[in-house]
């Protein structure tokens, strides 16, 4: 059992069918493993009795012959920032130290109920603030693949829980490429689907227009399958879509990929990020795509829109850690408003501090429209560019980051320069759209680089299997 | 836009959060550069651009007025750092 | 239909007060102090439940306006079902915004807010301090500060919760988590549909086509399952000022000595409507109705009223050889009262009818008895 090697969750199911293995075996491997892997801090916690009790329960359902779901076998970590009924969820914020969540998010409910197995929560940025995963109150997490390296962030520990095959698939949550970017750091694959395909139920807010659920999966059939678990309409979340999941993928076989002029000239591109980026679209080319340049004029524009919409919400959600209703409680309340102040002071870390600050500036009244109404507009016409290059191609194609993983502690003094880590990612999250990373090739160091794909909205079918394509 | 104190006491009043010393000088500083940041979208012009709202389609449902299945109070309240079967509790000053 | 106003009245006279808007809040709990000396309870057991906010257009120009606005807004709530409109226990609640002019001014003053009143009489009670204050600090020199104020109902003052220095800062912006929700045209008309009558369509009803006092029709749209009642009653009787007179004094006579509601009363509008009609139909005198036939239904609704008037005998006698017989009797018994009646006082026939009434046991049909005694005495 110790040498098992994991492929794919079907193969999985199947060894788990034919009985060459037990899901309470791959459950107490995975429980090893993720000892063994505390050195990455990816997971800040294994459930692991009610891991165990479900492994126990899926296997006494395989032999007694009932049906199993598709994920059975499937062992998954969770992003701390996803509710777990009776399972502790922080935030990775000391803010919520103590707290336990009192109902399941809908996502996860919906692997459980196919036989899927949490093995734990994982690690990430405060609230998901964050590209490089050093802003959580429980310490940085450690890149797998170079440990000297940030995994990205925010869902660092969904990356390198996977990537060190701490359990097969995770989860994460993506609001400005917290999927993405890591998934790229970390040789994954990894999906932020369309927004409203997965419902947020259960899933700690940080900005509600922008949030979405996602799998860190090894392979895009993994992440397809997850995905589909996870997607469609959820009562109780208003903004999930009804449109159904299972429409059939595009049945073309050449597709139009369209890039943008200014990537291609972006000074900030790592040499070799751009070089395996143009190998790319000459495989492309040469396989019988379409390959088109254009041009997006409101690339400098993105992270700054995102900012400004992202604080404004998550300086409303967050008002909800007031030391009264969940969490932590300040020493130093002696009344009502020191409970507030000394609370939200002692618990929020510092990137939470600053953005909160930002989002409150912007909504303030003298501000609001020439920030926050401003930033709305800006969404719109980004939005509507992104519609008009969609209608021309059927994917837009690019860099997932500008370049591989960095060192700990490299930006961490300067907010901006961490801000444009999510320069080729910001785009989906501000129009809506689905996206996927693939691995696209590694620098001469070994690290790892990705490609991504932005597709129609709610076509997350032909997004996979375009990207299995490629 | 100079991010001075004002505007760093009236937002960090309205954000109930405190900044002392050194974090003052330094959320000073980063508010300002993400001023400068974000400013950059005043380079758009927006005339007559609808502000982007709602990100799907989807509509409100409107359901009948049932009770559903809910949190018992003491669920709800046990996550509260003080609290008794009834309400959180939040401590008072004691008049002087 | 009228859209966006109410309609009060001022001084006798109707007067519209413009409605500003309608929106709907949910409940976000509150604060008890004087529970525990050392805490304050944070109360959430309310939280999440939805509340209307009614802003009116600031047209009101005295308390008494406001005290007559919150009684006809807070009837409708109660005939719409939206809550009962008990403002002691919070399902209704008042902020009251006043301010004064100098006579010949073109502004009104600063204006406060006095928040959470628990009573109309208490916002008509804190308004009408608030005017003379106002009023004073006006003629003293002295200035009126914006501010939001509380009303202290044992002094009957108001106290200054918080002056507002600074616009509040409350950063609204839409809530990214609900989506809009479109009210369609039709399930606008399917609640119209829905909706019970109004009091001020059936006071205007019962007042214009039905002929009733304004104070009759003020009782009987006061409350609304009395309306509702009344309305059912209407539907079976034959003359609707009976029926009014009924509900304004056995029906409300018996609630009142219960001490129960409408709803809990036990005559049906149909079964009360037997009695009435027996009435209208003379085939029952008034006061037999209502002091003996009343009575006895109501203490056996499931039986009707005839058959009760028959158990008791009290169904009224027209048969003309029978009142004959009581009212020979009856002047036989005082011959000298016929001989003073025969000599013109016509005002001692009264006596002759009480002494059939008595005879009959209030049973003989008054119209016709009187006939015959004025026959017997005449010829």
């Amino acid at each position: 059992m110790e040498d098992y090697t994991f492929t794919d969750l079907s193969k999985t199911r199947e060894e788990l069918l034919s009985g060459s293995v037990s899901a309470t075996s791959l459950t107490n491997l995975y429980l090893k493993r993720a000892a063994e892997g505390d050195r990455f801090n990816a997971f800040l916690e294994v459930f692991h009795d009610s891991a165990l009790t479900a492994a126990k329960r899926l296997d006494d359902k395989i032999a007694s012959g009932q049906p199993v779901g598709k994920l059975a076998g499937a062992i998954v970590g969770i992003k701390d920032n996803m509710c777990y009924q009776g399972h502790k969820v922080s935030a990775a914020s000391k803010i919520l130290e103590g707290f336990e969540s009192v109902f399941t998010a809908t996502a996860i409910q919906r692997l459980i109920d196919e036989d899927a197995i949490i093995l734990g929560r994982l690690n990430c940025d405060e609230f998901a603030m964050g590209s490089s995963n050093e802003n959580s109150a429980f310490g940085p997490v450690k890149n797998p693949i170079n440990e000297d390296l940030v995994p990205g962030g925010s869902s660092g520990g969904s990356a390198a829980a996977v990537a060190a095959d701490l359990c097969m698939v995770s989860l994460g949550s993506d609001t400005g490429g917290s999927i993405r970017q890591p998934a790229a750091f970390c040789g994954l694959v990894g999906v932020k689907p369309t927004y409203g395909r997965i419902s947020r139920c259960g899933l700690i807010a940080f900005a509600s227009s922008f949030d979405q659920i996602g799998p860190f999966t090894k392979s895009v059939h993994d992440a397809e399958l997850v995905y589909q678990v996870m997607a469609g309409r959820d009562a109780m979340d208003a903004t999930s879509s009804s449109k159904s999941v299972h429409e059939s993928p595009s049945t073309k076989e050449k597709f139009t990929f369209a890039y943008y002029d200014e990537v291609m000239n972006s000074p900030g591109l790592h040499p070799r990020t751009k070089e395996l980026f143009i190998q790319k679209l000459d495989a492309l080319r040469a396989a019988g795509h379409e390959v088109i340049s254009t041009s997006f004029p409101y690339l400098d524009h993105l992270v700054p829109c995102y900012y400004v919409l992202t604080t404004a919400e998550a300086s409303s959600n967050l008002g909800r850690y007031d030391g009264v209703h969940y969490g932590r409680r300040s020493e130093a309340s002696e009344d009502i408003p020191t409970t507030y102040f000394n609370s939200r002071t002692e618990g929020f870390g510092a990137e939470v501090k600053r953005r909160i600050m930002l989002g409150t500036f912007v909504l303030s009244s003298g501000y609001y429209d020439a920030y926050y109404s401003k930033g709305q507009k800006v969404r719109r016409l980004i939005k509507n560019a992104t519609d008009e290059i969609l209608k021309k191609a059927d994917f837009i194609i690019s860099p997932t980051t500008p370049h591989p993983a960095f060192k700990m502690g490299e930006k961490a003094n300067d907010p901006i320069a961490l801000y444009l880590e999510d320069i080729f990612t910001v785009q989906a999250n501000l129009s809506g759209n689905p996206a996927i990373t693939i691995p696209m090739g590694t620098t001469d160091d070994g690290l790892p680089l990705g490609v991504q794909l932005f597709g129609r909205s709610f076509d997350e079918a032909t997004l996979f299997r375009a990207a299995s394509l490629i | 836009m100079e991010v001075n104190d004002k505007t760093i006491d009236k937002l960090s009043d309205l954000s109930r959060l405190i900044f002392d010393g050194e974090e003052r000088d330094n959320i000073k500083r980063d508010l300002d550069k993400m001023l400068v940041f974000v400013d950059k979208l005043n380079s758009l012009d927006t005339d007559g651009v609808d502000p982007l709202v709602y990100m799907t389609e989807e509509t409100l449902q409107l359901r009948k007025d049932e009770v559903g299945k809910e949190l018992s109070p003491s669920e709800a309240l046990k996550n509260g750092p003080s609290h008794d079967s009834d309400y959180f509790k939040v401590p008072k000053v004691l008049d002087k | 239909m009228q859209w966006g106003v109410h309609t009060i009245k001022s001084n006798g006279a109707d007067k519209q007060i413009g409605l500003t808007r309608i929106h709907m809040e949910e409940d976000s709990g509150k604060s008890i102090h004087d529970i525990s000396p050392f805490e304050t309870l944070i109360d959430l057991n309310r939280a999440g439940v939805p509340l209307l906010e009614i802003v009116s257009e600031p047209e009101m120009r005295s308390a008494d306006e406001a005290y007559s606005y919150l009684t006809e807004v807070r009837k409708l709530l109660r005939y719409l079902e939206i809550c009962d409109g008990n403002m002691e226990e919070g399902s209704m609640r008042c902020d009251a915004n006043i301010s004064v002019m100098k006579k010949g001014a073109a502004e009104f003053g600063t204006r406060v807010e006095v928040k959470n009143l628990n009573s109309i009489r208490n916002v008509k009670r804190a308004i009408e301090f608030e005017i003379l204050r106002h009023i004073e600090l006006n003629e003293t020199g002295g200035e009126v500060k914006k501010s939001t104020l509380t009303f202290n109902a044992t002094t009957g003052e108001t106290a200054i919760m918080r002056t507002k220095e600074e616009a509040d800062d409350y950063r609204y912006f839409p809530e990214p988590d609900l989506q809009p929700l479109i009210v369609s045209k039709a399930y606008i008309e399917e609640v119209r549909k829905t909706l019970p009558p109004l009091p001020q369509e059936l006071f205007h009803r019962y007042v214009h086509e039905l002929g009733l006092s304004e104070y009759d029709a003020g009782v009987l749209t006061d409350d609304k399952y009395v309306a509702l009642y009344f309305e059912e009653l209407l539907k079976n009787v034959k003359s609707a000022k009976t029926a009014a007179n009924w509900m304004m004094g056995e029906v409300k006579g018996y609630i009142n000595e219960m001490a129960i509601e409408i709803q809990a009363f036990p005559l049906s509008p149909a079964k009360l409507a037997e009695i009435i009609n027996m009435v209208v139909d003379g085939k029952m005198g008034q006061t037999l109705a209502s002091q003996q036939l009343f009575p006895l239904l109501a203490k056996d609704p499931t039986s009707s009223a005839m058959k009760i008037a028959e158990q008791h005998a009290l169904v009224q006698v027209g048969d003309e050889d029978e009142l004959r017989s009581w009212v020979e009797e009856a002047v036989a018994k005082f011959p000298d009262k016929v001989e003073e009646y025969r000599n013109g006082k016509k005002g001692i026939l009264g006596l002759f009818m009480g002494e059939v009434m008595r005879n009959s046991k209030g049973k003989a049909d008054p119209n016709k008895t009187n006939e015959l005694i004025r026959q017997v005495l005449e010829n």
